[in-house]
This record gives structure tokens, sequence and C-alpha cells, in this order.
């Protein structure tokens, strides 16, 4: 494992030929026109005119363009995917801005002004400096209740989210439990019923009055949506059935937290397993704090 | 152990060298030049070009290469190109009656003014390996009458709308939306369905165009007329005030002639579904042309009861850089989400605890 970065922000050389991060100013004015929209109605899934990125569209087109939108020369920005900075996606879309946007890149989460995410919300709380632009697959939460894009508009204009709770109902009828572990769904401040993109439930809590902007982007669909600063996020749940979090009965084998989201790795044919953060910075923050005794 | 699952900037590197070197082959055979892809794979060039939305021979053989021929690979390459591109203009609509044709044929008359012209066409081949083409060498060129000129080839469906007899399509000057600009709501207007269908993948069009004969939302089909041939574009600057002519390009233009519609007020006509493709590139247009029809079945008060008669099925799936992206994006690591799953899965296999008390 690498030695924790502690040196200043690495600063890659911009790539002239393209306009600063890649797209033009109009675009990023119109992706920035549709963000104000979507902050001014937390929740509610804003359409954009979606450009063709130079990746594939389902890796992470919406919240590159969101990011483009949003970095200016000064900013220092965090790409991870899975939690992890080293991820293969990751580093190629830490690259892409590097070179056409000559930012300065980190690894580490507190020194981060945007970062862009993939499945996972840091476990290092964020502060109100920060902006947390996630990648989206599908926006829609009801997508899978209604394939019917003009059906499910009309259902969050009408507020009718009766059939989610029905969805939820009958998982617990047939589980025993709701069986939504990962993109499980929201209620934004009271209104818009949100997919938080497929962070693993155990996020879930991170989003609720969170100090830090959270934008959400969606390439393919060409929607975007936003949580703003202290918003009240609750994820649905019954009564009777309130919402639960994942736990884990191990330990990370690298830093020894015992409350961050784990992975689960296969050593050797015989399966035996061994749990690490899903975090590397924020377990690499841990081994470092170990080290000075701090 | 911890490096093991995750993946460097340096295995992205030789990724990228492991896949030139696959793309370039044996080093001792010719390298493929772009010319030679423009100029005998010309097929190839013409869907990449359709269906990346981007008229450029050059280019859309240049992907082609890039590519090593994957065509869904091309095509992206040349989306991500195009966006990039300014609009300087919008031209006016191409005129296709003034096609200088080098094929056209309409199947519902034995003969039309301006008769049936073959062409370049695959049509009748006896599909024979020709293993002559395995080694290199003259081709004998067609049988060419130097003095010959083409009639005035006019539109087989505007001889039938003379007598009334298939539905007008008017120009409703509303302003034609850009698809690749401003997202696709539903429903959308027939503009933006017929760009979304000539972007639209080729192979999806077919099976979905295959199914309307088939039975999945049939409306009988004939090919009313196929024209391929070059075209001039025109564009009109606001500084002069009148048109310039600014190129030609070589499209290819499929008009179906449908089954009628009527009520107790109207007399019964024949409907169109219509297709077009840049370059030669027949199958494309005919399948779009009958996806655009089975897609006017709201229009035409008809029951859609079958998937190429639903717009937001179709227009939603048809694009193959976004279904390409979304399939692939599966090799992307997604072990938060699946150990999610398994805790989730072992809570709910767990021998069953204390029921909660009733």
């Amino acid at each position: 494992m690498n030695a924790y970065q502690t040196s200043r922000p690495a600063r890659p050389e911009r790539d002239e030929a393209y306009n600063f991060a890649y797209l033009d100013e109009q675009t990023k004015r119109m992706i920035r026109r549709a963000l104000l929209k979507a902050v001014a109605i937390p929740g509610y899934q804003v359409p954009f005119g979606g450009r063709e990125m130079p990746l594939p569209y389902g890796w992470g087109t919406g919240g590159m363009q969101l990011t483009a939108a949003i970095l200016g020369a000064e900013d220092v920005l965090k790409v991870i995917d899975q939690g992890a900075d080293d991820t293969t996606n990751a580093v190629s879309i830490r690259r892409f801005f590097g070179r056409t946007a000559g930012i300065a890149t980190t690894e580490r989460t507190p020194e981060a002004t945007v970062i862009q995410t993939r499945h996972r919300i840091p476990e290092t709380p964020l502060h109100a400096d920060q902006i947390l632009v996630y990648q989206v697959p599908i926006p829609e939460p009801l997508r899978f209740i209604e394939p019917s894009e003009t059906e499910t508009r009309t259902m969050h204009a009408l507020n009718d989210y009766g059939v989610m709770h029905v969805k939820l109902y009958e998982d617990i009828a047939t589980f025993g439990h709701i069986a939504t572990s990962y993109a499980y769904p929201v209620m934004v401040d009271e209104r818009y019923v949100m997919d938080p993109s497929p962070i693993p439930k155990f996020d879930n809590p991170k989003l609720d009055m969170s100090p830090a902007l959270m934008l959400f982007g969606a390439g393919r669909e060409k929607r975007l949506y936003a949580v703003p600063p202290f918003t009240r996020v609750q994820s649905l749940d019954f009564e009777d059935h309130p919402f639960q979090i994942q736990s884990w009965e191990h330990n990370c084998a690298i830093c020894g937290s015992h409350d961050s989201y784990l992975d689960e790795l296969i050593l050797d044919d015989a399966g035996t397993q061994s749990f690490v953060c899903s975090d590397t910075d924020y377990c690499a923050q841990r081994v470092l704090q170990q080290e000075t005794g701090q | 152990m911890y490096v093991a699952v995750k993946g460097g900037e340096q295995a992205i590197d030789n990724a990228h060298k492991l896949l030139a070197k696959k793309r370039r082959g044996d080093t001792s055979i010719t390298e493929l030049s772009v010319e030679q892809i423009r100029q005998q794979l010309p097929l190839a060039v013409a869907r990449v070009m359709t269906e990346g939305s981007l008229y450029d021979e050059q280019l859309a053989a240049l992907a082609v290469k890039q590519a090593a021929g994957d065509m869904i690979e091309a095509i992206f390459l040349l989306r991500a190109y195009r966006t990039t591109l300014p609009r300087f203009c919008a031209s006016l609509p191409i005129d296709t009656s003034k096609m200088q044709l080098n094929r056209r044929l309409s199947a519902t008359f034995k003969d039309v003014p301006g008769g049936q012209l073959l062409g370049p066409t695959f049509d009748y081949t006896h599909r024979l390996l020709d293993f002559s083409l395995l080694a290199e060498g003259e081709f004998p060129g067609p049988q060419v009458q130097a003095d010959a000129a083409l009639d005035p080839c006019p539109r087989v469906l505007g001889l039938l709308a003379r007598e009334g007899l298939i539905k007008n399509e008017t120009d409703n000057g509303e302003a034609v939306a850009d698809i690749t600009r401003e997202p696709l709501e539903y429903p959308a207007t027939r503009a933006q369905r017929l760009q979304a269908l000539a972007r639209g993948d080729e192979g999806f069009l077919l099976a979905l165009s295959y199914s309307t004969q088939r039975g999945y939302g049939r409306n009988h089909p004939f090919a009313g007329e196929i024209r391929i041939g070059e075209v001039e574009v025109w564009i009109e600057p606001e500084e002069l005030g009148f048109p310039i002519s600014i190129g030609t390009l070589e499209v290819t233009e499929c008009e179906m002639i449908n089954q009628f519609v009527g009520s107790g007020t109207e007399q019964p006509q024949f409907t169109r579904g219509y297709g077009l493709a840049f370059g030669h590139a027949e199958r494309k247009a005919m399948a779009m042309a009958l996806v655009d029809r089975s897609l006017r079945a709201e229009e035409f008060n008809e029951e859609i009861q079958s998937p190429a008669q639903q717009e937001e099925f179709v227009l939603a799936h048809c694009d193959n850089v976004e279904a390409a992206g979304f399939v692939s994006h599966l090799k992307l690591p997604h072990y938060v989400d699946f150990q999610s799953e398994l805790e989730l899965i072992r809570k709910l296999r767990a021998p069953a605890h204390k029921e909660p008390q009733a």
C-alpha cells in the first residue's frame, strides 16, 4: 500500500488544445443554470442537454459534466470509485480533469473542494466548503416499479409515492426485511422521493443535514438533481420496520476500524475472508495516526 | 493483497498499448491506410457517419481504423468528436427530389417516370464467396455509356399524393429541435423522433421493423421508393439573405407506403413512414421508415400494443452508444453494492430470529 500522501496536492500540466475542463463555456453555463434550478427544488430531477463525453455512458459522464461545469482553476479535485482513489475508473477520470483543467488533485478528503464519487460517500465528514458530485446510472427512484418516464414524472408531480411504500412493504412480507441494500430511496425536504445513486444504504444517513452541497448527474438519462446543504433527507421506512444500516462483525484488516464500510476480500481457494475499508483515504489516515501515535 | 484488487495507472497505460498492438496486427503486413478504408469499406464508413451524426468520410474512416473495425466504438469516437464542434448554422432542408441518383427503385409500380435504376446493390448477387478476391488484381468495371443521361425522376409518393391517395405531410413551421443539444422529453415531436431514429442502432431498428412485419404492430408496408445519390446542401447566412450551396452529401432515402387510415368523415388514404441515412445505407433507411410509421400509431388512432409502437421504449433504447456504455459499465467495480447484497442475503438466509411481538 502506498505511503499516505502528505505532500501538497499534485497539479498536472493542462492540455491547451481543449477548453478549461473540456466542455465549452456555453454548455457549462447551460449546466449551471440547470444546477441552480436543482438546488432551488431539492430532489427534483432537472432535464439538461447532456453532451456526449469522450468516456462511455454509464462510466460517469453525468458526474463529469457537473464537475466540469463547477470546477474553477483553484479547485482541488478528488475522484473516488467504490470509495477508493486508485480504482481504474477513478484514476481515468482524475487524469481527464488533470489533463483538461490542469487543476490540483488530491486523495485526501479534507483537502478536496470538489469530490466526484461513484457508489460511496467518504467516511470523513464533509464540510461546508466542499461539493460532492455523484455519478448516477438511473436517476428515477420509481423506474423499476414504473418503466415509463411520462408516468413517473406525473407521479412526482402529484406526490404520488404509494407504490414505493407498497414495494417496501412487499419486501417485508416476502423476506421479513426491506430487501434494498443500496440505492435506497430517500425523501428529500419532505417533498421528492430521490434515488441517492447506488451508494450502500450505510451512507444514507450522511446525506441528512450535510453541510456540503450534493450534486447528482446522470449523463445517459440527461437528468441532474441536488441536495442543498442542511437539507432533511430521510430514508423511507415504516414505524415498525425502522431504517437500519449495515454492520459488520469484523474490523478492517489494515486500520482496525469497526465503524466504516468494509469490502470483503476472498484470499484463497478455501474462501478465507478478509475485510478492509472501502474508503482508502479514511483507512490511510487512520494508519498514519496510529504510526505517529496521535 | 490490498493492491491486488486495485487498478493502477500503469495497468491502464499498458492496456492501451496492448490495444494498439492488437489493432496493428502482424507488422510484416502493410498497415491499412485511412484512405483505403474510406475507398474500400464505404458501407462501414456510411454507417459510422449516420449513427455518429457527422458527415465526414475521412474522420469516419479514421474512426473505423482506430476502433479496429468495431462499428459501435467507431460511432462513439465520431460522436465524441462531433460534440466539440461549434454549430454555426443550420442548413436549409435538403431537397431529395433533386438528387443526383445512382440508385432508385419503387416496389409499388412496374414502371415509374424516370424508370428503375438498380445501381450498386447486393440484391440479386448470389452470396457465394468470391475466391478471386483473395488475390489482388484488376477488377472489371461496369459498362459505361458515356452519353447516357437520367430522365427526371419525380417522387413516386408525390404521384400518389396528386390523386389524394396518400396523406400529405405538411411543414408545421415549428422550429426543429436538436436532440444532441436539448434533452428528449416525451411525447416527442416527429422531428425529434426521426432524429433519434437516424442516430439509432441499425440492428435494433432492423429487429423492431421486422417485428412489425411479423404482426407486432403490423401496418402493411410497401417500399414506395428508395433513392440513393448526391444532394446539395444549402445554407442561407443571415448577412447574405440568399442561399448558397456549400457542398454535397450522399444520402439514402426510403419512403414506405403503409396501410391506409380513414374514418366516417375522411376518405381512406395511405400513410407513410420515412427513413434517411448518410451514404449508401439501404437497410438502415428501410428499417427506420418502418419504425417511423409504427411510432405514428397514436397520430392515426391505432391501438398501441407492440414494442415498435411505443415511443418511449423505442427512443430510449435505440441509441447504441448509450446502450453499449451502460451495458459495458457492468465491468466497472461494483464491490460496494455487491457487499451490500451479500450482507443482505446472508441476513435473509440466517435462521429466523425472534419474531417481533405481535
